[in-house]
């Protein structure tokens, strides 16, 4: 046998192309004729719209058309998660505003021109006439009466109110507990900041009534589903095309007016039309993330036991309801609040908020995080209440070792685990047991180092489409591939699904190769365009891997099975004395006696020779629905060293053991830790929206908006438990947001724990050097 | 990032520039102060002369003293070995500049042009009792640095100016340093402090100390000098400098949201601790 091709962390293949400048973004692509498509955005966050001139725009050469709201015809841009028994407002998102602007950057005209630069001159040329109205950005703030109203139909801004639990009993809980630990905790906006902004380019022939949409998708499929909706034309004469992506974290899920407004101006004019972001209206109108003002309380016993959460949650929804924004602060939120503990009560009432701020929607953990911080901090202060160390107290409540199905309070059946033993690893990894004595030698010495703690287990690989319409959201949840083998022996995967950075193009070869014995050289994975890949919900939630890994799998296997009836045909054998042995065929106890998978892929597309029955051709296309969620987990910590003069946090060292299942390619695994593991500190100590109070975004710029940067960073320390899924074909799990959920707690925690001496109780996050150093001040004093 | 229309023009001499130059012009050197702010439109200058290429405004000379052209890279005064031997602060300064593509690009002229408070080499520049040195229509002039440097974003330059150059005097026999706290995401100095210490054994002679990124400009700090000269810069004199430039740059702070004024008034004392430190090795 030779090496298995899976569990091999060979390079990523996307690679070469992405450093060496050879690949193509939407950006890149160039259709002659093309017009520029320039958005003018409101520069307040709440105003009427009194009037709009744009005579002088559209007089300036160059220019080839301006357009108002009242002027395109185009179905508001849809809310594609709509929760039940939540009373949910669906107010309408106009791709242009009409009327009224609700955040800073709403569009308010589009102006066409023949060259970009024009596109701009114009803009800045027209002449919109506001009416300033009082702005409300704090979610918690617009939900109060007398909070200025975005919307008519949406009462005190509460788009939706969600509640999960049994109030009852979960106050029966926490009126008896020994112990109850509470906490205000602000889970800032943060701005996913893709390497790529996004760009849309749209063609359109009158003839076939075609239209061609480029744009920075990860859900090809879900943006032709949308366009065709607000455009009107058939999804049939739409075709999607995501061509390179770079990089999404989730905020390229949503539909946006811009993607639409291209595809309007493009049947409107008969012309191309391309529009790119630049940075600044990346920042300003691309979806943030989080945003929550979280109440939550912990019930314990006074030995050890936590008994239950419960949890106020303010979530601002910006200024319009995004595609999936609702499902992230409830179901992708409350449904976590166990994480991997033994814990019988929870509950949540989680309130969606409309704020004069830019839209919310899922970024990189997408409610997930939200929920992980708020246990680990209280799981912390039930520690610190009750004078237990806090690896203790984990110890005792995690759920024990399980294979297959553990139901928890929340519902949820998590399919396998082995929290302990993550547990365990990543403890000793860090050394916990030498580590306190490590702290009091230095705080002797004026330094202050902390450690913090995180066990997580989380829910992704989205998921069961019956879940998915039980929960309101208006799409399927399966994927779907095909394999498709040429005559040479070549291999060409299709896949619904739209990676964008991940690497899946590596590891879904990897899955095939590791199925089929072709060298992975000769698989190609072809995504991202609607019209050459079968259809599949797109690449979020941690789902390409388990979710179309295990079509691609399952698909493999079929042709696996119609190889060996082939080749046991060809060879004049029994099919059950055929022996499958990396790509051969072999004659059972006649090791010469063999087909290769590329000779059985030549005989089927020649068919000269079938056995009786059999089609001709090699491929073989799956649908794949899974069973389940899959939940990875896993324990991470942090060693920090607070300077006390400045309020500077140096990050000494970080464990993350993290369990996925079986690697398909760990190089891959630990890329997405390490960048999941980044985003996820930089929320604790550096990331953070800050907007003023008429709504005016401060953080408009990298300036201004701290992205980590690698020098933040000491060396991860990684390791890993192999816990198979029991529902998934391959076992695996997904990856893609685990650092992110991890990570925010464990840094939060460890730099409270080096603040302990001077009795800091909590500090807001980003947990900037100033912030840091101010709470050291105020709590001496 | 698509700024308004401008002119562009190329001039081969500072005499051309200065003739090319109009009411709504700007002189473009390396373009790293001025090209972002038009890209964000936050400046729409109609007209661009380029002094770029203008040979007599580059370079770096040793003779006494250190002059250094308007058109010097901050990488090249960063890499210096005249200006490490006889300014090693502003080698400093200079190498932590923006990156490194932009130190490759940006200049030491427009640099101090521009005056951004929190930029690094106008604090060295101060507190080493640089020259700078203009040209106008009218001839030449020079001003000590510490008067160039008016406010927030304004010098003592006169439309139609030009930055030729910068005088340093031989600091070789000094020992100085410059240390940072730089912002996170910019890079730009939340407080940024240099010192300049003339060393008689173990005392301190003389003490030049200058402020910037927690002010609205490079601010010389009188009270810190004083409460250093004299002294063996032990810890009773680091901590009475650090509490007198706290008072130094008091009618002159400068702060945001995320840094606000007062932490950037405590910080300019611990790194002015720091930065003596440094220099005194």
């Amino acid at each position: 046998m030779s090496t298995r091709i899976f569990g091999s962390g060979i390079k990523r293949r996307e690679d070469p192309r992405l450093i060496t400048g050879e690949a193509r973004y939407t950006d890149d692509i160039k259709l002659p004729g093309v017009l520029h498509m320039a958005v003018v955005r409101s520069p307040y966050a709440h105003a009427n719209i009194v009037g709009i001139n744009s005579s002088a725009a559209e007089a300036m050469d160059g220019v080839v058309a301006v357009f108002t709201g009242e002027d395109v015809d185009l179905a508001g841009i849809p809310t594609a998660w709509l929760i039940p028994d939540s009373d949910l407002k669906t107010p309408e998102h106009p791709a242009l505003a009409k009327g009224k602007v609700r955040y800073v950057g709403d569009g308010v005209a589009i102006v066409l021109a023949e060259d970009r630069y024009t596109a701009q001159d114009a803009a800045d040329a027209v002449e919109v006439e506001y009416e300033e109205l009082p702005v409300v950005v704090d979610p918690e703030a617009a939900a109060q009466d007398g909070a200025p109203q975005l919307f008519d139909d949406v009462e005190n801004n509460i788009a939706f109110r969600w509640v999960m639990g049994d109030k009852a009993a979960s106050d029966g809980v926490f009126n008896t507990a020994d112990v109850v630990v509470r906490d205000k905790i602000v889970q800032q906006r943060l701005l996913p900041t893709a390497m790529e902004p996004r760009s849309a380019m749209a063609q359109y022939n009158s003839a076939t009534q075609e239209l061609t949409l480029w744009c920075t998708s990860q859900n090809p499929h879900i943006h032709r589903f949308i366009i065709s909706a607000v455009t009107g034309l058939n999804e049939n004469k739409v075709r999607v095309i995501a061509p390179e992506v770079g990089g999404g974290f989730g905020s390229k899920i949503p539909c946006y007016p811009d993607e639409a407004l291209v595809s309007w101006a493009a049947i409107k004019l008969g012309q191309p039309v391309k529009w790119t972001e630049t940075r600044s209206e990346n920042y300003q109108i691309t979806i943030h993330g989080r945003d929550h003002i979280q109440y939550v309380e912990m019930a314990a016993s006074r030995d050890g036991k936590l008994l239950g959460v419960r949890a106020t949650v303010y979530a601002g929804m910006g200024g319009y309801l995004s595609t999936a924004a609702p499902g992230i602060p409830t179901i992708l939120h409350g449904l976590l609040y166990v994480g991997p503990y033994m814990m019988d009560s929870v509950y949540c009432e989680s309130i969606g908020v409309m704020t004069n701020a830019t839209p919310t929607d899922a970024y990189r953990g997408a409610g997930r995080p939200e929920a992980t911080f708020l246990l680990e901090r209280m799981v912390d202060m039930v520690a610190k209440r009750i004078d237990m160390d806090p690896a203790e107290l984990r110890r005792k409540n995690l759920i024990p070792a399980f294979e297959d199905g553990y139901e928890v309070a929340t519902t949820l059946i998590y399919d396998s685990g082995d929290y302990p033993a993550a547990f365990e690893k990543a403890l000793g990894i860090a050394g916990y047991d030498d580590f306190r004595s490590q702290q009091a030698e230095a705080r002797a010495d004026g330094r202050y180092l902390g450690i913090g703690i995180t066990a997580y287990t989380e829910m992704c690989g989205l998921g069961p489409s019956q879940v998915a319409g039980a929960v309101g959201f208006q799409g399927g949840l399966w994927e779907s591939a095909t394999v498709r083998v040429t005559p040479t022996g070549k291999v060409q995967a299709l896949i619904g699904a739209s990676p964008h950075g991940q690497g899946s193009e590596t590891t879904l070869a990897q899955i095939i190769g590791d199925e089929l014995g072709f060298p992975v050289e000769d698989i190609e994975v072809i995504h991202g365009d609607t019209t050459e890949t079968p259809m599949g919900w797109g690449t979020y939630g941690s789902r390409t891997t388990p979710v179309t890994g295990a079509a691609l799998a399952q698909a493999s296997r079929k042709l696996k099975e119609k190889a060996r009836v082939l080749a046991a045909h060809l060879m004049e054998a029994a099919v059950e004395d055929i022996e499958y042995d990396d790509g051969k065929f072999v004659v059972k106890g006649s090791p010469d006696n063999f087909q290769s998978i590329q000779d059985v892929a030549l005989m089927a597309h020649l068919a000269w020779n079938m056995p009786e029955g059999m089609d001709p051709g090699f491929e073989e296309s799956q649908f794949y629905d899974p069973p389940n969620f899959v939940y990875p987990f896993g324990t991470h910590i942090a060693i920090v060293e607070v300077d006390a003069n400045t309020g500077d946090i140096e990050l000494k060292r970080y464990i993350a053991v993290d369990d996925c299942g079986p690697q398909i390619n760990p190089e891959i695994v630990a890329g997405q830790i390490h960048g999941g593991v980044v985003q996820g500190v930089a929320q604790a100590l550096c990331e953070g929206v800050i907007y003023d109070d008429n709504g005016q975004l401060l953080t408009g710029t990298m300036m201004d908006y701290t992205v980590p940067r690698a020098d933040m960073f000491p060396n991860f320390e990684l390791g890993d438990t192999v816990t198979p899924s029991p529902h998934h074909p391959i076992g695996v799990k997904g990856v893609g947001e685990t650092g992110t959920i991890a990570s925010t707690p464990t840094v939060y925690n460890a730099v409270l724990d080096a603040l302990a001496p001077f009795g800091v109780e909590g500090i807001d996050m980003p947990m900037t050097p100033a912030k840091v150093w101010q709470a050291i001040q105020s709590a001496g004093s | 990032m698509w700024p308004n229309k401008f002119d562009y023009q190329r001039a081969e001499s500072i005499d051309q520039a200065l003739e090319l130059i109009g009411d709504e012009g700007k002189f473009l050197a390396g373009g790293h102060s001025l090209l972002p702010v038009m890209k964000l439109r936050l400046s729409a200058p109609e007209q661009l002369v380029d002094i770029g290429r203008i040979d007599s405004l580059r370079g770096i000379s040793a003779n006494g003293g250190l002059s250094i052209g308007a058109t010097t890279t901050h990488a090249e005064i960063a890499a210096s070995g005249d200006v490490q031997s006889m300014c090693a602060a502003l080698a400093s300064a200079c190498g932590q500049v923006g990156d490194q593509a932009v130190r490759n690009f940006g200049t030491i002229g427009g640099n101090i042009a521009h005056a951004d408070p929190a930029s690094d080499p106008p604090t060295v520049l101060v507190a080493c009792g640089a020259t700078i040195n203009i040209q106008g229509a009218d001839g030449a002039r020079s001003v000590a640095a510490q008067d160039f440097f008016a406010d927030l974003f304004e010098t003592d330059l006169e439309d139609g100016e030009l930055i030729t150059g910068i005088s340093l005097p031989n600091c070789s026999d000094c020992q100085c340093a410059y240390v940072k706290f730089p912002h996170p995401a910019s890079r730009y100095a939340i407080v940024g402090v240099a010192v300049c210490l003339k060393m008689d054994g173990d005392t301190c002679a003389q003490a030049d100390v200058a402020v910037g990124g927690a002010t609205v400009k490079a601010v010389k700090c009188a009270g810190a000098e004083a409460a250093l000269a004299g002294s063996t810069l032990d810890d009773t004199a680091l901590n009475a400098a650090a509490d007198m430039v706290k008072a130094d740059i008091e009618e002159w702070l400068a702060g945001d949201v995320a840094y606000p004024e007062a932490y950037r008034q405590q910080m300019a004392g611990v790194y002015l601790k720091r930065a003596v430190k440094a220099a005194a090795g």
